[in-house]
């Protein structure tokens, strides 16, 4: 099987869960920027989790299938389209060789996933196909889709077919079949919210009473410098109480950094590995799909919260994640 | 010994080993001591570590930690961290690796030689013979792919950043900012003032260790020619 990229949109690359392992030798992580979207992406079309996918930020590409394929769109709705018909997200999708998916508007978030049966036939660097860009490793060359690009998958897997079979059994004349079911919207993640919940980072003692107060009072503006790399933030000054300097050290996704002129950075999947600003905040992981659905040009809030729910965050996640897999398992 | 470190986390991923607030060699070698246990020790759960000039950051999965919920795994992660750091006392010391590093300085390789020579009223070949003299410590890698922060630069030719950065640093150019020098592995903009560049490659993706240069490891620029340069340059395949 492959697709054809016919046009590539704003940004279009492949991803998995991310390059780790390598941070020690200064290698960028990447990774999908919302990695649930990702894995559910893989599972609805019975695939592992930690297959490469096809990351769609904002305005999509127009790609067409040389095969047969069994597909899913997860992630932000960009108000996918195949043959000019809306088609839904969050489901299994059996689309016909020749179809053409399109995007349209976003409706909610920014970043759509497309996964298909079999997973993308992508060669692994460093034990992961995610593209850095920065880097130029991974996906296909180390670069964003470009026009005219095939990308190749492997044969769909054993639950694909039977996925796939199922589908069939409906099908009518039409180029696309989707199955009548989907996730049950409690079990996935949530973009409606750009309330982020956030731990205090290891420096948040250092800025003054006022500022410490204002980094979770005030609505940050996204601005339009913000990439895979890092959301770039405005809005009242952040300041220290006494000038400190601070040894670069290890960063992560969703560390947030303030630089001297006082307006925040995000850190997101193409994070560097350490970082020398002081960090006042670390978002919460199982924020990190709702953050890395906020659009430049939105508003962003933190809301404080401590390690021990962070982590009992975390672990509800990955329980829900388990059972999207039972539920699944029982669909097909 | 045992109370010289402080822990703290990284969110809800990461812990963090601190062993203090200043950059030197002891505790730098404490850094190198400590993440060859953490190599040797990396139990399930743990997913990479990160050493910097004081730090190590161990990046964690805490459903995995907690074992599916019995335990915190901030705790879990604390205890055996603790265990690792009681342990490695017993570790001998490991041998540092002297790696050289061939420049070709000046020229098109080295753009602002003669300005960084001009800052500090010297000539180039002084600038040359004070930077090849020294013998320099990665002190940690990090920025970028392979990038190495190196300790050790003479005073004598220290140089302010350019007031513009380039857009685009080749791969392999060696520059100089403030009192830090350092090579950089891959084309990236930058505002370091570049003396010369080197033809080895100090980030292969097709390595098993794909930073040439580790944390610990002790350096030498050596001068070359640009004869030498261009027979030594590696090619790259991609």
């Amino acid at each position: 099987m492959s697709i054809k990229v016919i046009r590539p949109g704003l940004l279009t690359t492949i991803q998995d869960i991310g390059r780790h392992g390598y941070q020690k030798d200064g290698m960028i992580v990447s990774g999908a920027m919302d990695k649930v979207a990702l894995r559910i992406a893989n599972l609805l079309v019975g695939n592992q989790e930690n297959q490469p996918a096809i990351e769609i930020t904002l305005m999509g590409p127009k790609i067409e299938f040389q095969q047969d394929a069994l597909i899913a769109l997860t992630g932000g709705d960009l108000s996918p389209t195949v043959n000019d018909e809306a088609v839904k997200m969050w489901r299994p999708l059996y689309v016909k060789k020749g179809s053409v998916l399109q995007f349209g508007v976003p409706t909610l978030g920014c970043r759509s996933y497309l996964s298909v049966s079999g997973a993308f036939n992508i060669p692994a660097v460093m034990g992961s196909t995610s593209t850095s860009l920065r880097a130029r490793i991974g996906g296909l060359n180390g670069k964003a889709l470009q026009s005219g690009d095939e990308v190749l998958s492997h044969p769909p897997t054993e639950t694909g077919e039977a996925i796939i079979k199922k589908l069939v059994k409906k099908q009518t004349d039409r180029s696309f079949q989707q199955a009548f079911w989907t996730i049950h919207p409690k079990l996935l993640p949530s973009y409606e919210t750009p309330i982020i919940r956030t731990m205090k980072g290891a420096e948040f003692d250092w800025f003054t009473k006022e500022s410490q107060q204002h980094f979770f009072q005030q609505e940050f503006d996204v601005t339009p410098q913000s990439d895979r790399m890092g959301y770039r933030l405005k809005g009242k000054k952040l300041v220290l109480g006494q000038e400190k300097e601070l040894l670069s050290s290890a960063v992560t996704f969703g560390t947030i950094q303030v630089p001297k002129e006082g307006q925040p950075i995000v850190l997101l999947a193409d994070h560097q590995t350490t970082g020398g600003y002081p960090r006042i905040g670390q978002v919460a992981t199982a924020d990190f799909s709702a953050l890395a659905q906020i659009s430049p040009g939105k508003k962003v809030s933190f809301q404080a919260i401590s390690l021990d729910e962070a982590q009992h965050l975390y672990m509800e996640q990955e329980k829900k994640i388990n059972h999207i897999k039972r539920a699944l398992r029982m669909k097909i | 010994m045992s109370n010289d470190y402080r822990l703290y986390p990284l969110g809800d991923s990461g812990i963090v080993v601190s062993f203090g607030d200043e950059i030197n060699f002891g505790i730098h070698k404490r850094i190198q001591q400590f993440t060859e246990v953490l190599e040797q020790s990396l139990c399930k759960g743990m997913i990479e570590y990160v050493p910097a000039f004081t730090t190590v950051t161990i990046y964690y999965d805490p459903w995995i930690m907690s074992e599916k919920g019995r335990r915190n795994p901030y705790t879990a992660m604390s205890t055996y961290i603790e265990e690792l750091l009681f342990r490695q006392e017993e570790k001998s010391e490991a041998v540092a690796r002297q790696i050289e590093i061939p420049v070709c300085y000046g020229g098109k390789y080295g753009p602002d030689l003669e300005k960084v020579a001009a800052f500090h009223s010297l000539t180039p070949d002084e600038v040359i013979s004070i930077h090849t003299n020294g013998e320099y410590l990665v002190y940690m890698i990090g920025f970028a792919p392979g990038f190495p922060y190196l300790g050790g630069m003479s005073e004598e030719i220290a140089t302010p950043r350019k007031e513009s950065p380039r857009n685009s640093i080749p791969k392999g150019s060696v520059g100089i900012a403030g009192m830090q020098t350092g090579v950089y592995p891959i084309e990236t903009p930058g505002g370091w003032q570049l003396i010369g560049r080197t033809p080895l490659t100090l980030f292969n993706q097709k390595k098993d260790s794909p930073s040439l240069l580790q944390a610990g490891d002790r350096i030498r620029f050596v001068s070359i020619s640009e004869t030498e340069y261009e027979a030594q340059k590696e090619v790259d395949e991609d």
